[in-house]
């Protein structure tokens, strides 16, 4: 008999490998959190400046009042889907106010991001389409597509040039095409390059989706992501986004204005077998989104830190992910064991930021990856720029000179 | 060796790290260990030589370099 589980033994080594160095990087486990900044990890208090709380928003007040009132009032859970079990009120609330903010004709919500992914690649494409994604895409929207059962086409990362010559290839054939580009890319913090994209879609006519994971409640003058920052919307057809990010809950979403949208709530089978979000995640996802709209200042201070942390770490001369300022931002490591120590003394210090490693990289990076959150203070900036300095710019010297 | 398995072979070059003596039956994935997003890169390598679309839904019944031949030669006679 083979055992299911014996092909996993390389994962297992690599991981036995990465807790012989020190505490798990793959596993932390936050005993206290304080606040978007702050949790207790192995009994130290630690800034977190990992954790996607771009707006800082997981403990403002009147989002957790929210919270607390829907659970008094709508119970802890839906236990059902919404096509078996019918929505709540917050849930069409929540759709309502999502596509007033995006300018949008519709919104569905999901249960998770995830499966926003994976339920608007697999209701948009079927078998017949094909879908051409960015090489770089975040594993939801690769699962999503094999979900879809489309062809799958992949071009290289940000490079409109190469998406025009596949296209070009698939010319004639039948089906329609969806492309699916990022607002932000999650690991080193580029940005589509919308307009190059825009100029292909007017030659060759496709669908086009934005994941805005990243971008929603960052980018643009509206917080509603890359598109908005482009002034590009028009020409994007369907947007999907995260609740776990800027909104601070968990949950997910597709918008669009296309005359059909609404009938992808039936024909999209992660919509479709999964329970609803519960009331407390949908109630403090509506506040959270009245506050993007209300609190401009959030964005602002966001980008006033995420510019502090890039300058920072340029000046130690740190090689980072990319040049522009985003929240993410990524410091790339020699090899992974140089990454997994230096995780290991910024975990020590009192930082708390994202180890990455391939496959989940672009370019076999290795990468030591920071969120920074409007919630930070230039103190918290700083400091994490000083504990940088002490352990990634002193080792590089200290490699160097070796 | 076939053109297609010597020019895939030539492609593959850079991507072997560990010596394995590349030939028809070499498993691309795990005779020269690399993980899956690799695997696709090396793939666009492939396209771009060839001047055809490989797309992903074919790699996962394509294992061994004479595996992805067969999907080449079929796919440069249909272009």
């Amino acid at each position: 008999m083979v055992d299911l589980l014996d092909k996993h033994r390389p994962i297992a080594d690599r991981i036995a490998r990465m807790l012989a160095m020190g505490v798990n990087a793959v596993g932390v486990t936050n005993e206290k959190v304080m606040s978007p900044t702050r949790a207790i990890i192995d009994g130290r208090e630690t800034i977190l400046a990992g954790t996607n709380n771009y707006m800082g928003i997981t403990f403002d007040p009147d989002c957790v009042a929210a919270g607390q009132e829907a659970m008094a009032t709508f119970g802890t859970g839906t236990t059902g889907s919404r096509i078996a079990n019918g929505s709540y009120a917050l849930h069409r609330e929540l759709e309502a106010e999502l596509a007033r903010f995006l300018g949008r004709k519709h919104c569905i919500v999901f249960t998770t991001g995830y499966q926003a992914n994976l339920g608007m690649m697999s209701g948009l494409a079927g078998p017949r389409d094909t879908i051409f994604l960015d090489a770089d895409s975040h594993s939801s929207i690769y699962d999503g597509c094999t979900l879809s059962g489309a062809k799958l086409v992949r071009f290289r990362h940000n490079d409109a040039t190469d998406l025009d010559k596949r296209l070009a290839r698939s010319e004639g054939e039948e089906g329609g095409r969806l492309v699916v580009l990022e607002g932000i890319y999650s690991m080193l913090g580029d940005r589509a390059p919308l307009a190059d994209f825009i100029e292909v879609k007017r030659r060759h006519g496709f669908q086009l989706l934005a994941d805005e994971a990243h971008s929603f409640g960052v980018l643009g003058p509206h917080g509603r992501g890359l598109a908005d920052e482009a002034g590009l919307e028009a020409d994007v057809d369907f947007v999907v986004g995260t609740f776990s990010k800027s909104v601070g809950a968990i949950g997910g979403f597709g918008a669009g204005d296309h005359p059909l949208f609404e009938v992808l709530r039936y024909a999209m089978r992660p919509y479709m077998f999964t329970a609803s979000s519960s009331p407390v995640s949908i109630a403090t996802s509506l506040a959270a989104v009245r506050k993007l709209a209300a609190e401009p200042w959030r964005r602002q201070k966001l980008r006033e830190n995420s510019a502090r942390l890039h300058a920072g770490f340029k000046a130690l001369g740190l090689d980072l992910g990319c040049d522009e300022v985003s929240p993410v931002i990524a410091v790339k490591c020699a090899d992974e064991p140089s990454a997994i120590a230096m995780w290991n003394a910024l975990l020590a210090a009192g930082v708390y930021v994202n180890i990455a490693v391939p496959p989940g990289t672009p370019n076999k990076l290795c990468l030591l990856r920071c969120s920074v959150s409007a919630a930070h203070t230039d103190a918290d900036i700083d400091r994490i720029i000083a504990l940088f300095g002490e352990v990634v710019a002193a080792g590089h010297s200290r490699r160097a000179a070796s | 060796m076939t053109d297609t398995i010597a020019a895939i072979c030539k492609l593959l070059e850079p991507f072997n790290t560990n010596g394995t003596a590349l030939r028809a039956e070499t498993d691309i994935s795990t005779d020269l260990n690399i993980d899956s997003v690799t695997v696709m890169d090396f793939v666009m390598e492939v396209e771009d030589h060839f001047d055809i679309e490989i797309p992903l839904n074919v790699l996962s019944e394509t294992r061994t370099v004479a595996d992805l031949a067969r999907v080449i030669e079929a796919r440069t006679q249909k272009a």
